[in-house]
């Protein structure tokens, strides 16, 4: 006789818990041939608020941390994904229907990028920073920094590798992030997240809704205690009124692109300095 | 500095703080830093202040009563010396509403041929005592330098710190010089020369002019002259700080004297522009502000006449002595 | 001779002036102002379609200076027109032949700078002093720099295939008109853009005198055009849908509203808005150096900068020392004629800016803040504010909140660096910071930790072209000045 399996839950990730939704409502979360997988979470929009707490909780240590220690923990992160490799090739190949060779490709380059940005932590600021020569006796420096916590739309249809290339390159400098991930293929993400709670992530670094994205969109855009939005998640919507609301307190904006890019093209750091401040230092130099 | 940094003792100027060498050691590292490019940059923009008209004639008057003439010269003469003291007593035969200079200011050996040549004048005879410049000598050479100058009638003595321990760290010795020298002094007025360009840093500049103060300097003077840079206007804004602040600290008043390098009425203006807004309004006299140059005098001269005349002037009109 | 008896200790009198420094006017003869001006609309001078316009005043005196053209959105539409048809060929251009034409726009500056320093402080009220030594040096400065960079793009770290947006519309303030037109202006024509910019409405003459070097340059004609008028005609610029990128430097509120109107429309947009920046004095500053940069920091453009150190944070045990030296310090400032070569604070730019100050400061009171101002004579006619110290300020007050955009500081205090990184950064905006310390550790560990886009160390309000400009959090985003103020202007990489 047929043993019968252990299903999972699948729940929220804030603040290095992993809660169900604080309204007690789910959602079917159904496999790309259509048959049901599990139900996941619904977020409200105070499990958003409690998210950005978490976030801005966990930004002071994050930001702080060395930038090797971040990239340590970026790398550990990969090494972790690769160690339950199958279990996310099952999942992608699910929610994305795609074969189990192309979803194990996904998942390899899931892995790849993290890796990239694991190498990124300790180079962008000196690619992008400068010491800069004014007519004076001063030395003056730029540096990037993190500029806070980012609320992240993960792309809707690559679930697994759409969500890394969003969410890595904000936690490269130091930034905290609230990522809602895609609404209809939610659950290799969810899986990361158990990733991430034993990759030295600290708790509040990453927190990830799952739900409606129409629901938590505009409390997530007019929170005031976030600095920047990430639309790319938001391909092919209205996202005009989102906007509105993150101009409220000068939101660091990405736009969504028109449709959902190719997240296998290589990427660059532009993803990295879209959510940072440019911190320049004056001193003098005298005797 | 404050009083609520260092309070002076009730009885006299920063008696506590002289009291030992380890507390004259903390009151002077315990002194607010300078930053040398702020420093400069203060006194760069005091520097764009225009001058015009009646405030010009003012200062060029000013400038010269505060003028120490002054020569230094290996090769000075009595004729030397006593040429500059009736220029000093004089300084434009063609006008006497030139007013004299502050003070002429020679060696030793020849205070009194000049005493002799101001006599009644009321230019003060300032001599540069202490084996001038480098100060490298015997302590009783040094005392017996003073004393004798004061017996030719100096009224004023222009002492120079020992550099070198004062560069060593040994603050008590050179306060302790000071105090000596300032008791050998008598009645004469006591200018301590820091010799800045040796000090170097503004820092040091500070700390040297409040061990002068505390030590009994009536004035504390930039240079010797002798060594490059002489007087700037960044360590002079340094030292006009410094007895603005023992002002407020003990309700005395000490001058400052800026000296060396100092050649324009131009310049000389800039110094009164600095004494004007660092230290106050009440430095603006001779009494405590003083220029210590030499060929400054004809250029003041020079620049009188054109606010007076409107023409540029030229030296053949005035004596190059 | 030296032992005069003590007076009052604490602040001291400055005010017995035995030098008065005589009248020091810089010449006017020099500027000539037109009874009236056009726009500058590709390459020529254009009268504005329904024929409106408006004063500019000299705040000093009230006086009008000019008639300017009130562009309207027909004239705003012709600007952008004329924008869009030279864009084509000036980014084309070889880099090297746009920037000869920046070099040649910063040399005439150079040639031009004293009547433009004298023109800037009759339209806008500063004293001559700031206009002669540091407008006009940063001005010619700017676009000698970004000039250079015309033919290096590809070198500029923005990614390997830099492009020009297109027509960038720029808004510019009333605070330093030419040097924020330079801001503007250089980056974007380096980058191949070309641009229809819009001065301030109480400020234009320098920016319509800026129009004159373009001719005097043969710049092609469209390349910068030059729309006057007020909040409206810049409405109009941003909506303007041939416009792809807007670049605004002003008040948070109106960058609000411009990144709200642009919401969805896919223009690039740059912010530089409003702060409130702490100017942290540790006990172991430089004092000296520290009270000439909070006078700096607050009084220089009476108080009309962005970037003001407005909050000034003294650790408690030095706040006596630092605010009697602070006031003494004042006593010595001179305010009056902005033409006249020794005045330190000229005149409030307006009517509208002066009220607001003056609100601030009856609200400061109220609050019950103490106010100080030196003695200090205001002239009868124009809008002047004196030199204003508050102190025993509490971080809930308005005047510790708000921008007052004037001569006016705040002072707080603090115990430790912990609580003074906390209040300096207990503001929505993050513009810029001062730390006045001499221990040079704990000048990084505060400058890494203030959250602001310029941190000055032991100085303040100090510029370069070379060096970036601009704020984190609701003090706007991007930045200018530098190679990173090239990320503004150009497409297809990192910015």
């Amino acid at each position: 006789m047929a043993r019968v399996d252990v299903r999972k839950t699948y729940k929220l990730y804030i603040g290095g818990k992993f809660p169900r939704s604080e309204s007690g409502r789910s959602y079917e979360i159904r496999a790309a041939d259509g048959g049901f997988v599990a139900n996941a979470a619904r977020a409200s929009r105070k499990d958003a608020r409690d998210a950005v707490v978490a976030a801005r909780k966990a930004f002071a240590g994050w930001s702080s941390a060395t930038a090797y220690n971040r990239g340590q923990i970026l790398y550990r992160i990969a090494e972790m994904i690769e160690g339950r490799r199958d279990q996310f090739v099952a999942e992608v190949a699910a929610a994305e229907g795609l074969s189990t060779r192309k979803a194990a490709a996904v998942v390899e380059a899931a892995v790849d990028r993290w890796v990239w940005y694991a190498g990124w932590t300790d180079k962008f600021a000196q690619v992008f920073g400068a010491s800069n020569p004014v007519a004076g006796p001063y030395f003056n420096f730029s540096v990037p920094e993190p500029t806070g916590v980012v609320a992240a739309f993960a792309p809707q249809s690559s679930s697994l590798l759409g969500f890394v290339s969003v969410v890595a390159p904000i936690l490269t400098s130091g930034n905290t992030v609230v990522v809602v991930a895609s609404e209809q293929r939610p659950l290799p993400v969810i899986s990361l997240t158990e990733a991430l709670a034993t990759s030295d992530v600290p708790a509040g670094v990453v927190n990830v809704l799952t739900g409606h994205v129409d629901e938590l969109a505009p409390h997530l855009a007019g929170h005031m205690d976030v600095n920047a939005v990430d639309l790319t998640g938001l391909a092919e919507r209205d996202t005009v009124e989102l906007e509105q609301r993150a101009a409220e307190n000068v939101k660091r904006v990405v736009r969504p692109p028109s449709r959902e890019p190719d997240w296998n093209a290589t990427p660059d750091p532009t993803r990295i300095m879209a959510f940072t401040e440019t911190k320049t230092v004056w001193h003098p130099m005298g005797l | 500095m404050s009083l609520s940094i260092h309070p002076a003792a009730a009885d006299g100027p920063l008696t506590e703080v002289t009291a030992s060498e380890s507390a004259l050691r903390r009151f002077l590292h315990g002194l607010p830093g300078v930053d040398q490019v702020g420093a400069e940059a203060r006194a760069a923009d005091l520097a764009t202040r225009s001058i015009k008209t009646d405030a010009k004639r003012w200062a060029i008057d000013m400038a010269i009563r505060m003028t120490d003439l002054t020569t230094l010269e290996g090769q000075d003469t009595p004729g030397k010396v006593r040429a500059l003291s009736t220029k000093a007593v004089q300084p434009d035969p063609s006008d006497p509403t030139v007013p004299s200079v502050a003070a002429v200011c020679v060696y030793p050996d020849l205070v009194e041929v000049a005493v002799e040549a101001v006599r009644g004048s009321g230019v003060q005879v300032a001599a540069v005592a202490t084996a001038f410049p480098s100060g490298r000598s015997f302590m009783d050479v040094k005392l017996l330098d003073t004393r004798r100058a004061v017996e030719a009638g100096a009224t004023e003595v222009d002492m120079v710190i020992d550099r070198g321990a004062f560069l060593a760290g040994h603050y008590g010795k050179v306060l302790d010089e000071i105090q000596q020298i300032k008791a050998a002094c008598g009645d004469a007025h006591l200018k301590v020369i820091l010799e800045t360009g040796e000090l170097v840093t503004l820092d040091n500049a500070r700390r040297a002019s409040w061990l002068a103060l505390a030590g009994g300097a009536d004035f504390i003077k930039t240079s010797t002259g002798k060594v490059t840079p002489a007087s700037t206007t960044a360590v002079t804004l340094v030292m006009l700080e410094a007895v603005r602040d023992f002002f407020f600290a003990t309700g005395q008043r000490r001058g400052v004297k800026s000296a060396g390098g100092i050649r324009s009425a131009k310049e000389a203006i800039r110094y009164l522009v600095l004494v004007n807004e660092t230290a106050g309004p009440d430095w603006l006299t001779p009494d405590l502000f003083r220029l210590g140059a030499s060929s400054l005098l004809n250029d003041l001269l020079m620049q009188r006449h054109k606010q007076a005349t409107g023409r540029y002037w030229s030296t053949d009109y005035l004596t190059l002595d | 001779m030296t032992d005069t008896p003590v007076r009052n200790t604490r602040v001291p009198d400055m005010a017995t002036p035995l030098w008065e420094y005589a009248p020091a006017p810089e010449s006017r003869d020099i500027v000539t102002i037109d009874s009236s001006y056009g726009l500058f609309i590709g390459g020529e001078w254009v009268e504005p379609s329904d024929g409106t316009m408006f004063k500019t005043v000299n705040p000093a005196t009230e006086e009008v200076l000019a008639e300017v053209a009130q562009a309207g959105r027909a004239d705003v539409d012709r600007a952008v027109g004329a924008a869009r048809k030279a864009f084509g060929r000036w980014a084309k251009l070889p880099g090297a032949e746009r920037g000869k034409y920046l070099y040649r726009i910063a040399r005439i500056i150079q040639e031009r700078a004293r009547e433009l320093a004298v023109l800037e402080s009759i339209d806008n009220g500063k004293p001559i002093k700031e206009t002669r030594d540091i407008d006009l040096p940063l001005v010619a400065a700017h676009f000698f720099y970004y000039a250079g960079w015309a033919d290096k793009l590809a070198w500029a770290g923005l990614g390997p295939d830099p492009r020009p947006l297109g027509v960038a519309g720029q808004i510019i303030p009333w605070n330093f008109p030419l040097l924020m037109l330079a801001w503007k202006v250089a980056p974007a024509l380096a980058c191949g853009n070309t641009v229809v910019l819009k001065p301030a409405e109480t400020t234009p003459l320098t920016a319509l005198l800026f129009a004159e070097i373009c001719r005097q340059a043969d710049l092609p004609p469209g390349v910068v055009n030059i729309v006057t008028g007020a909040g409206e005609t810049g409405r109009h610029l941003v909506e303007h849908d041939g416009v792809d990128k807007i670049a605004f430097t002003g008040s948070t509120e109106v960058g609000k509203q411009i990144q709200r109107t642009v919401a969805g429309t896919g223009k690039r947009v740059t912010l530089e808005l409003g702060g409130k920046a702490a100017n942290v004095i540790f006990d172991d500053a430089p004092i000296d150096q520290a009270v000439e940069g909070i006078v700096n920091g607050i009084f220089f453009n009476q108080g009309h900068v962005c970037c003001a150190g407005s909050r000034l944070l003294v650790q408690e045990s030095v706040h006596d020392a630092v605010i009697d030296k602070l006031k003494r310090r004042l006593g010595t400032l001179r305010l009056g004629d902005p033409l006249d070569k020794n005045t330190d604070i000229g005149a409030i730019n307006s009517s509208v800016q002066l009220d607001r100050i003056t609100e601030l400061v009856s609200a400061g009171e109220q609050e019950g803040a103490q106010r100080w101002q030196p003695e200090c004579d205001l002239p009868e006619r124009g809008y002047w504010f004196p030199p204003t110290v508050f102190t025993g300020v509490a971080q809930s007050h308005r005047i510790a909140r708000e921008e007052i955009f004037g001569p006016v500081v705040s002072v707080l205090t603090f115990r430790t660096p912990a609580e003074a990184i906390e209040k300096a950064n207990n503001t929505p905006y993050g513009l810029s910071a001062g730390v006045w310390t001499e221990k040079g550790s704990r000048i990084l560990w505060m400058a890494q930790r203030l959250r602001a886009g310029v941190v000055w160390a032991n100085t303040f309000n100090k510029f370069d072209p070379a060096s970036p400009f601009g704020g984190y959090k609701e003090s706007g985003f991007g930045r200018e000045g530098g190679r990173h103020g090239l990320g503004a202007y150009l497409a297809g990489g990192v910015h």
